[in-house]
């Protein structure tokens, strides 16, 4: 196996600080033997907003997936305030890609809210009308209060985004994965989203954010994570992210990496 | 979807039976008569009644079965696995065959329902079990893994059925009555065993609402948050398995899945919120095999599960077609409601364009008698045809908006122009939004515009207005922010038939 050491976040394997909201060490996924992340190896910071940048096909979602389980790992550590995920669960928070789901389904944005609280409802018992309110107190938060009883196909797209945020919102966790919820939205959803931004992070929240336009990282974020496979940087906005970084990021081709990879599928092929 | 086919199963069989004697179906019958015969009234009075204690049971047994299986299948087909139950239902043939012949080997008589039910499991389950293996180690898809699943379990218990047809005591098997159900043979005591399964699933079902609801909608959301979402599945495919198992005597293999998928289908006709569809799913499941399981009582040569299905089927096609909240008639008539309102639009903002034009409302004297638009003009200010046109003039009529003119025209009335006035507004005001925030040319706004303002509610009118505040002066009607194309304007005023 080739190994790539990460230039900027090259920590050493400390065992999980409580006070770290996300540690990964050395984190390697693969999709049916073809890798997809290398050596993924990253202290978050506590209370910022952090902006996961890359190209397509960079892992930026799989990163995501494999902190929370979702993808299995090859290699690697994941500790959420120094402890591994499972324990962790209901401090953490996600917002799934809006495409993930089918919004043609037969419940209501208030109910889809309510889907954030049902692991503190506890097995088989019924949503009480106080978890209720406490959903339309998250819609009204994202400005969907009108909303509450419209099927969610009957949602704009930076509705749906923002019913998506409101379930993340009511479970009121202290870190948050967020998987693009910028895209597809328009000018006005976005500034609405980064405001709601800005208030978690004010009331102490860590928020992960996979984002694509270059054009607002340095306006919205306070740190960056710059990725392609690997870490290619990571650090404050004011010092990471510039040119020479983003060249590395999108520019450089990873051309023995590509080979690599691209050798492996042909022989996945063959055989 | 798969529902038409089963219905044409259905159908088929039916058909067979009235049309008699082909009867592959009642084979097993050894009855020579084999023609329909209309029940006399007292049979009917009989039946409806519940007189016997036999019909009564098992009437009572398959609106349980058919209350559970509606339940469970608004689970299946939200989770799109509701063809797992097709395939498990078709592997359970082998299983039954097995379970016969083991039995008769280990000297049994008769048949013995639990422990075929239970051969059935095991070799449902199995099934079920090569799908997933399938799919999970080659690169076919779910839909090819079940097929070959489906057809091969089953091909090997109709092989199996052979085999028993030429043993001593196959004939006496009755096993055919797994494949397209019989509720004759139900006897009583498989009713309660029917009644107990169907509710506890039901139960189940019910419990874990809250579970599977969300392993439906999300399943990435579910597994993040900790939810188990394999065991989940796991308790959805049981609660599958137990359904069909019951409902094999009533509606038979082949058909069984018709009561999974029909009434859940039919029930998301009716509504747009989850508990509904289930409840209605399960309501109208029950009803399905209720009038299903009567019918085949009375008469007594068709299959129930044929009968179920078709009831099922009858119930999904008013579902379709008049269902509350996407019936397809309800569609059709919500298009021609806006259609309606869009042509009543363009009617009135033509009418004003025309009036505006040619200074005709400048004469606030003259009232409505100068509020006059000949037809031709709006005909050709919109590409419309003139029965378009006639139709659209006479529901405005009805509606006070116009009157119709002595002169081939109509006249505005004053409601019809406070309501013009509005439209016209909320017309321009779109166009100068979209020629000052989207960069489009003038010339082509008019067209954009049209193509949207007819969906704009009160809220985003009164945003536009803040927007364009300071481009829009404060009369009732914008000016609009391009040159108004009236055809009758370029012409004498004489030759179109204006009053002068």
């Amino acid at each position: 196996m080739f190994r790539f050491t990460t230039p900027r976040a090259s920590h050493g394997p400390h065992e999980g600080k409580a006070d770290c909201p996300l540690s990964v060490y050395d984190l390697t996924v693969a999709y049916h033997r073809k890798p997809v992340l290398w050596d993924v190896s990253l202290d978050f910071p506590a209370g910022q907003l952090i902006g996961i940048v890359g190209p397509n096909g960079a892992g930026k979602s799989t990163l995501i997936k494999a902190i929370m389980g979702l993808i299995p790992r090859a290699s690697g550590r994941v500790r959420v305030f120094g402890k591994p995920y499972a324990q962790q669960r209901h401090r953490v928070g996600y917002v799934p890609q809006r495409e993930s789901v089918d919004w043609d389904f037969p419940i209501d944005a208030l109910d889809v809210v309510t889907m954030g609280l049902y692991g503190k409802i506890g097995w088989c018992l019924p949503v009480r009308p106080r978890h209720r309110r406490q959903a339309l107190e998250a819609l009204e938060r994202v400005g969907l209060g009108e909303f509450s009883d419209r099927q969610i196909s009957q949602l704009s797209g930076g509705q749906q985004q923002r019913t998506f945020l409101a379930r993340a919102l009511v479970q009121d966790a202290d870190l948050y994965l967020m998987d693009e919820p910028f895209a597809a939205v328009d000018a006005a959803t976005e500034q609405a989203i980064v405001e709601i931004l800005k208030e978690m992070k004010r009331g102490g929240k860590t928020v992960l954010v996979i984002h694509h336009d270059l054009q607002t990282v340095a306006q919205y974020f306070d740190y960056v994570v710059l990725l392609n496979m690997r870490v290619v940087a990571s650090g404050p906005v004011e010092t990471t992210f510039h040119q020479e970084n983003l060249q590395k990021t999108y520019g450089g081709r990873l051309t023995l990496l590509d080979e690599a990879t691209e050798a492996i599928r042909r022989r996945e092929k063959t055989l | 979807m798969i529902w038409p086919l089963h219905c044409f199963i259905g159908a088929i069989i039916l058909l067979s039976m009235i049309l008699g004697d082909w009867g592959f179906a009642v084979a097993a019958d050894s009855i020579t008569d084999r023609r329909l015969q209309w029940p006399r009234g007292d049979q009917w009075v009989r039946l409806l009644r519940l007189e016997d204690y036999n019909t009564r049971v098992v009437v009572c047994g398959a609106t349980l079965l058919g209350l559970a299986a509606g339940i469970v299948g608004s689970f299946t087909l939200l989770r799109r696995r509701a063809l797992m139950g097709d395939a498990l239902s078709h592997a359970t043939l082998p299983g039954i065959g097995l379970a016969f012949m083991i039995l008769t080997a280990a000297g049994y008589k008769g048949k013995s329902l639990g422990w075929l039910l239970l051969g059935g499991t095991l070799t449902g389950v199995m099934g079920v079990l090569t799908i997933l293996l399938i799919r999970s180690t080659t690169r076919l898809k779910e839909d090819a893994a079940m097929g070959i699943v489906l057809s091969v379990f089953f091909g090997g218990g109709v092989a199996l059925l052979g085999v028993i047809q030429q043993m001593p005591a196959g004939h006496a098997a009755g096993l055919e009555g797994f494949i397209y159900g019989k509720t004759a043979s139900m006897v009583a005591a498989d009713a309660w065993w029917i009644g107990v399964a169907g509710l506890g699933s039901a139960l189940l079902a019910v419990l874990f609402f809250k579970e599977l609801k969300l392993i439906c909608f999300d399943e990435g959301y579910a597994h993040a948050r900790g939810f188990p979402v394999p065991l989940l599945d796991l308790l959805l495919m049981a609660l599958v398995t137990l359904v069909t198992m019951i409902g094999l005597q009533a509606v038979g293999l082949i058909l069984m899945i018709a009561l999974l998928v029909i009434p859940a289908a039919a029930a998301r006709f009716w509504t747009e919120r989850m508990t509904t569809m289930t409840v209605l799913s399960g309501f109208l499941g029950a009803c399905s095999c209720l009038l299903g399981a009567g019918l085949s009582a009375i008469f007594s040569r068709l299959p129930s599960g044929a009968m179920i299905v078709l009831v099922a089927a009858l119930v999904f096609l008013i579902s379709m077609l008049l269902g509350r909240a996407r019936g397809v008639l309800v569609r059709r008539w919500r298009r021609v409601a806006l259609n309606r309102k869009v042509d009543r639009q363009h009617l009135l903002r033509g009418c004003y364009e025309y009036l505006e034009t040619m200074k005709f409302l400048d004469a606030k004297e003259r009232g409505v008698a100068a509020r006059v638009v000949p037809l031709d003009s709006l005909l050709s200010m919109r590409s419309w045809t003139l029965g378009r046109l006639r139709r659209c003039v006479r529901r405005a009529i009805d509606e006070g908006l116009v009157e119709r003119d002595w002169s081939a025209g109509v006249r505005l009335t004053n409601e019809g122009l406070v309501e013009a006035q509005r439209m016209v507004h909320e017309h321009r005001l779109w166009e100068i939004y979209l020629i000052t925030h989207a960069d489009i040319a003038p010339a082509k706004v008019d067209r954009d515009a049209d193509a949207i303002e007819h969906i704009l509610d009160a809220e985003m009118i009164a945003k536009l207005e803040a927007i364009l505040q300071s481009r829009v002066d404060q009369s009732a009607v914008a000016a609009s922010p391009h040159q108004v194309q009236v055809p009758g304007s370029m012409r004498p005023a004489s030759s179109t038939g204006v009053p002068k």
